[in-house]
């Protein structure tokens, strides 16, 4: 039951966009066609829930040493060691696939969901629903998060083609009036508060 | 040389404006303006890690291999933040607590990487200092004014100092889509000046 509750939560209750405002760079950035937010949310999905395991199990051998305050330094550089392992891999492996997510990889480094949904699960300071915090957990919240990121950004770009052909006042144009539509976007997913805690 | 060292300084407060101008670091822009006083704390938070930043990878340019210098500056970054994060902690624990994740985030802020990409390794150290000052300020100011508005339209406050009665309060505003309106319009409204 908990492993539904984190589902729904993660994904629409406190959606990791719209809600927690972690990885704003990429909302903003690589939306404005539905077939880049789909490779970018495949790509964020991949590297946030091996990120989110490899950072677990760092952090418990920060804390069987008693040097946790170096947590910020280390998950930042085992997060862009990664990426750039993943990239040489999925090159080497399966050149199909780095051809879709190639372009993105990159730009992960500095999403700011990665590295926010890493320290959120290892200080087991997340929405667990009533489940105790363990690596099953965090790495299935971590994976739902990086689907309520990949849904708020199909949705945005979907919304954005479309925003492309409206007749916007000039000083609106561009950012300003994608923020306005993320406030709409913000404003219905906020119509799921309360389904889950 | 006064001339444009004053440049450099006044560059990131309006003219480059790191918030709505070059549309940078919006995740702390948006999460952390819920009021005037969270906005300044994060905006100067970001200014101390930037200057010190600044400084120290402009003296370290020559030492570093350009292959790794990426990594090499997000470890200078890295460090500061987490120096932040610790005398926050120790000195300052209820804004601490109400800043949360975003402080260990300021590392991934792309204002931060990006000063010291394009700024601190190619001009000497006070430049350097000067353009994290700039900047830093410049991010402190939109992040101030951005909370204020909010604060204000959210629950008729600004700073803690009442202006409207009680009974009046947009709880939106200080919920998540008012983040986003409220930055939109403050960005057309930038906009709009600039011509």
């Amino acid at each position: 039951m908990a492993f539904f509750l984190i589902f729904v939560s993660a994904i629409f209750v406190n959606n990791v966009v719209l809600s927690q405002f972690l990885g704003i760079c990429p909302f903003l950035g690589v939306s404005k066609k539905i077939d880049t937010a789909l490779g970018m949310g495949a790509a964020v999905t991949f590297v946030l829930v091996v990120a989110t395991i490899i950072t677990y199990l760092m952090q418990m051998l920060l804390v069987r040493f008693g040097l946790e305050f170096l947590q910020t330094i280390v998950f930042i550089l085992v997060i862009a060691a990664l990426v750039q392992m993943i990239e040489i891999i999925l090159k080497k492996v399966s050149p199909s696939l780095y051809q879709a997510l190639g372009v993105f990889l990159p730009l992960i480094t500095t999403n700011c969901c990665v590295l926010g949904v890493a320290i959120q699960v290892a200080g087991a300071n997340y929405k667990t629903c009533g489940a105790e915090p363990s690596l099953l957990i965090g790495t299935w919240y971590a994976f739902c998060t990086a689907l309520g990121f990949a849904l708020a950004l199909v949705l945005f770009a979907g919304i954005r083609e479309q925003l492309e052909l409206t007749d916007t006042p000039k000083a609106m144009k561009g950012t300003p009036v994608a923020l306005l539509t993320a406030g709409l976007l913000a404003m219905a997913f906020m119509g799921f508060s309360g389904v889950v805690g | 040389m006064a001339n444009k060292a004053l440049k450099t300084l006044t560059n990131g407060l309006l003219r480059e404006n790191p918030t709505m101008v070059l549309v940078l670091g919006m995740c702390p822009t948006l999460a952390t303006t819920s009021s005037a006083i969270n906005g300044m704390s994060m905006g100067l938070a970001t200014t101390f890690v930037l200057l010190c930043s600044n400084v120290v990878i402009s003296l370290l340019k020559n030492l570093i291999p350009d292959k790794v210098r990426i990594p090499a500056f997000i470890v200078v970054i890295a460090s500061f933040v987490t120096i932040v994060q610790l005398c926050m902690q120790a000195y300052l624990p209820d804004l601490y607590a109400s800043l949360g994740l975003f402080i260990p985030l300021i590392v991934v802020n792309c204002i931060v990487l990006g000063r010291a990409e394009a700024f601190a390794a190619k001009n000497n150290a006070g430049l350097s200092a000067l353009d994290g000052i700039g900047m830093g300020l410049g991010f402190t100011l939109s992040l101030t004014v951005l909370g204020a508005i909010r604060e204000l339209l959210g629950t008729g406050k600004v700073f803690d100092f009442t202006i409207f009665p009680d009974s009046y309060g947009m709880l939106l505003f200080v919920l998540a889509p008012g983040a986003f309106i409220a930055l939109a319009y403050v960005m057309a409204l930038v906009n709009k000046l600039k011509k």
